[in-house]
């Protein structure tokens, strides 16, 4: 039995186990919506120490009570007090139990150096905030299909959130009346990171 | 009033905050994350939201009241209020803390106090507006009927 895992049947170890990590109230609860919407289980944590107690690397206790612990993905965002998401996503890559657990940041901030920072220490991709529905939904097949044993080959390239970078104008954050990106499908949606370019 | 017309009152209310900027898109995104099983769904986080900001507005009077303010501390309540407010939608806000923070970074107090004056009024309208929207829904859902589906067709 894994910690956080609310039962033993067989198809809820095919369900994506996602850590959250977020100081904001309401983020962490919007968050936890959009992944439970999405089937996965969800841990919300609400700091960067947090996550690293939860996951058993703050050095306090061997792992050893957590080795069968299974996070298949974990969500932080990257200006918090204390640890930053940053910090955290390099604590992670450090460790031997989590560096191959893919780490997603998430910002208000569209910073490229920031975010070139955090790809270049291994995230996974980057979100931009407010975290829609459709990120998360591009979030999770992206990591439903890198789990697969046949992705080998896949390995060569590095992984990215897809994003549909049409144009070069990510900087639409929260653009007002957008209805249409309540489009899952929508393919302007131009909501994480792929390649980050410097104009951006 | 019947019912229908108190969800057309509904449909009408919330449309004019589309147009008028109060709300945004991700306000749209919450009300897809409701359903049945999660039924209060906008209401508790939009809740959380003004819990969340009435003490940071608080802190944010205390700080700039100071006789020297520290905005190393001004700012990252802004920064979280700018967060919250774009995570519920809250337009007008989130662009009142845009323009606050751009103060901050200048360390211009008598903007920042301005600002601040800014924020709260927008919150208020914010809060009081979206008071509103969930009266309204919950005398529809008392009598018997459901939430109108949002209609995008502005």
């Amino acid at each position: 039995m894994t910690v956080g895992d609310l039962s033993s049947s067989p198809s809820s170890s095919r369900e994506l186990h996602v850590l959250a990590v977020d100081d904001s109230f309401v983020d962490r609860k919007v968050i936890e919506r959009l992944l439970r919407i999405s089937a996965c289980k969800v841990t919300t944590v609400e700091s960067g120490t947090r996550a690293l107690q939860y996951l058993g690397l703050d050095g306090d206790k061997g792992s050893s009570t957590l080795k069968d612990l299974k996070v298949n993905l974990i969500v932080t965002d990257y200006s918090m007090p204390g640890l930053t998401g940053y910090e955290l996503l390099k604590k992670i890559k450090e460790s031997s139990a989590f560096r191959e657990v893919p780490v997603v940041i998430m910002s208000s901030e569209n910073i490229q150096p920031r975010i070139q920072q955090c790809m270049t220490e291994g995230a996974e991709g980057f979100l931009l905030k407010p975290v829609k529905l459709a990120d998360v939904k591009r979030l999770k097949e992206l990591i439903m299909r890198s789990g697969e044993p046949e992705d080998e080959t896949k390995h060569s390239c590095p992984k990215r959130i897809l994003q549909d970078d049409t144009d070069s104008s990510t900087s639409t954050l929260s653009s007002s009346l957008d209805v249409s990106s309540l489009d899952d499908d929508t393919p302007s949606s131009k909501r994480m990171k792929l390649e980050p370019r410097a104009h951006d | 009033m019947e019912l229908a017309q108190m969800q057309k009152s509904l449909q009408d209310y919330t449309k004019s905050l589309f147009l008028e900027g109060v709300l945004d898109s991700q306000f749209l995104q919450l009300q897809q994350l409701q359903d049945e099983s999660n039924p209060d769904f906008v209401s508790q986080v939009v809740t959380l939201f003004f819990q969340d900001s009435d003490r940071i507005l608080n802190d944010l009077s205390l700080s700039l009241d100071q006789q020297v303010v520290d905005f190393k501390k001004v700012d990252p309540h802004v920064h979280q209020l700018k967060g919250s407010s774009s995570s519920i939608g809250a337009q007008r806000v989130k662009n009142a803390c845009v323009v606050f923070r751009s103060f901050c970074e200048q360390q211009n107090v008598e903007a920042c106090h301005r600002c601040l004056q800014q924020v709260k009024q927008e919150y208020y309208l914010v809060k009081n507006r979206l008071e509103t929207l969930f009266k309204l829904e919950q005398q529809i859902v008392a009598s018997g009927g459901m939430i109108p589906a949002m209609e995008l067709g502005f």
